[in-house]
């Protein structure tokens, strides 16, 4: 079979809709086009049965009931919701927020603001395996905490979170716990329950679902969450999120869920087989790359490795007919790595030499070695390139070298 | 980011890539930059000390492709030159050569610095004294 070329190899940032997906959409945009809150006719009525399945399609994923699921633009809008709904409703009871530092920045700058608005935020360093300390956790709890937001998965490092045992914490000292889901959903087994998840923002472009819809676990029981609106007007979603649901994009991020629940055990067995044929054929033929974060906890579509003495921006030049991304950011005036990467202490020349992979649902073995055989041969004639290389090829530690920067 | 199709010739078939002998007499070597600012260059130049003619030039550069480019194509302009003629490559020539966008130009500056330091090496060694500040400058914003 021939491959078809740019090799898309960048699942973490977006992933294609299935066409099993698409296909479910297509008649809430073309015949049952009605409004989910229209009540008085078979077009509303349609539309809110399709919602409500969605609804239960999601629950089920995650282990939730129904009523537990509120539909939003995307997870951004639904970690928004989460941390500010919270910090709002229950300012009278604390102003203190746990959060750590690599989060996604939907949940870092939603801090940020609560911060300039008299919150108190703290952030929990990582271990050099990019996962939080929990007696670091347990310590910054204070009467004041009112709630933990801690990613399920990182998105770039795809380092999975010690998220059962932070729910029992957060059980125990009686604060809420949002979870940034967004890379765990639907790839690796979440179970609000089991892992004591309080609140959980969910994307559908993330799980072969279309952009533009996404949903918040927020849970009924034991206890109950109370969420203070951050958009007004009709009062959908029982008052939490005003705003005409997207019938065809909830179908979708339904069908979506529906899917990966089906197909979760046999898709991660194949994921995680074509991630280690990657890792071993890469990291096989060159010298000096390191895998970044822990490949213990870790989602089974991820490897992020760096490869000493290449810059990444030439590397990823070299490779254009492959779609990842890097953890430099030297496009810009500023040159400015990954934080995440620095956050798990990897040296600024590491870090920008990084590449992640995200495999997903529609990646094969012939792409994987393609791929494999693009970056150790890029990799291998920008080495043959680099000083840096060389130097420590001849025994010179390029890293206690010193090097004049001088200003300009 | 789009590069120029100067730029991606360059990348793609590197002038002049390899090292020469650092402790030859006539050979002057220049590395600047720094691997936490992403570029490195070294450059390397064999001189003539009778013709002051440039017989051979190297380069390795750890960078991104402008950088790259940028060395690569400052090998190919010294080689054939007098010392006097190379020390006169400006950064803005490379910038145009290679078309060059804004966020760029600070590879074209490490090129000429790399050219500055390799021939102050050069100089050094012949025991030439007229050291001009600018050899050891390696300008990075």
């Amino acid at each position: 079979m021939a491959i078809k070329l740019p090799i898309y190899f960048d699942n973490h940032a977006t992933t294609q809709v299935d066409p099993r997906v698409v296909e479910a959409m297509v008649p809430y945009f073309t015949d049952k086009y009605g409004n989910a809150a229209s009540r008085n006719h078979e077009y509303g009525w349609k539309a809110e049965e399709a919602v409500e399945n969605a609804r239960g399609q999601i629950a089920k994923l995650i282990n939730a009931t129904p009523k537990e699921i509120v539909f939003t633009s995307g997870a951004t809008e639904s970690t928004n919701l989460a941390i500010k709904g919270v910090a709002e409703m229950y300012r009278e009871k604390g102003n203190h927020i746990i959060t750590q530092v690599t989060e996604h920045k939907a949940t870092l700058d939603t801090c940020k603001r609560l911060e300039k608005n008299g919150y108190e935020v703290t952030y929990l360093a990582v271990h050099k395996d990019g996962r939080i300390s929990l007696d670091e956790l347990r310590k910054a709890i204070t009467p004041k905490t009112i709630l933990i937001s801690i990613m399920y998965a990182n998105n770039e490092i795809g380092v999975v979170q010690p998220i059962a045992e932070i729910g029992k914490i957060a059980k125990e000292k009686g604060v809420f716990f949002h979870v940034d889901g967004v890379q765990a959903v639907g790839k690796i087994p979440v179970d609000v329950q089991k892992d004591g998840i309080d609140l959980m923002s969910i994307s559908a472009h993330k799980i072969y679902g279309p952009k533009g819809v996404g949903a918040l676990y927020v849970r009924r029981k034991n206890p109950r969450v109370q969420l203070a609106a951050q958009i007004d007007g009709g009062g959908h979603e029982r008052g939490m999120r005003s705003g005409t649901l997207n019938v065809p994009g909830i179908v979708g991020l339904g069908k979506a869920c529906e899917l990966c629940g089906q197909e979760m055990a046999q898709e991660s067995e194949k994921l995680i087989k074509l991630r280690e044929r990657l890792r071993e054929s890469i990291m096989s033929r060159l010298d000096e790359t390191f895998i970044n974060g822990s490949m213990e906890h870790r989602l089974p579509h991820n490897i992020n490795i760096s490869f000493a003495y290449v810059e990444g921006e030439s590397l990823l030049m070299g490779i254009n007919d492959i779609a990842v991304s890097s953890g430099s950011a030297c496009t810009s005036a500023t040159l400015e790595p990954s934080y995440v990467l620095k956050a798990l202490g990897v040296g600024e020349d590491l870090a920008h030499t990084s590449i992640r992979f995200g495999l997903g649902r529609f990646n094969t073995e012939e792409e994987v070695d393609y791929v494999a055989d693009r970056v150790v041969e890029t990799v291998s004639r920008l080495r043959e390139l680099s000083p840096l290389y060389e130097m420590a090829k001849e025994g010179v530690d390029v890293s206690k070298m010193k090097w004049q920067v001088a200003a300009e | 980011m789009a590069y120029s199709d100067k730029v991606i010739e360059h990348y793609n078939h590197p002038r002049n890539v390899g090292s020469l002998d650092k402790a030859d007499p006539n050979v002057g070597t220049g590395l600047v930059g720094a691997p936490e600012c992403g570029d490195v260059m070294k450059l390397q130049m064999k001189v003539n000390p009778q013709t002051r003619v440039i017989e051979e030039a190297k380069f390795k550069t750890f960078g991104c492709g402008s950088a790259i480019a940028s060395s690569s194509l400052a090998t190919e302009w010294v080689k054939g030159k007098t010392v006097e003629e190379a020390l006169a490559i400006k950064n803005t020539d490379i910038v145009r050569e290679l078309a060059l966008p804004p966020v760029k130009i600070h590879c074209s500056v490490l090129a000429e610095d790399a050219i500055k330091a390799a021939l102050g090496d050069w100089k050094k060694k012949q025991g030439e004294a007229d050291l001009k500040p600018a050899e050891t400058a390696s300008a990075h914003n």
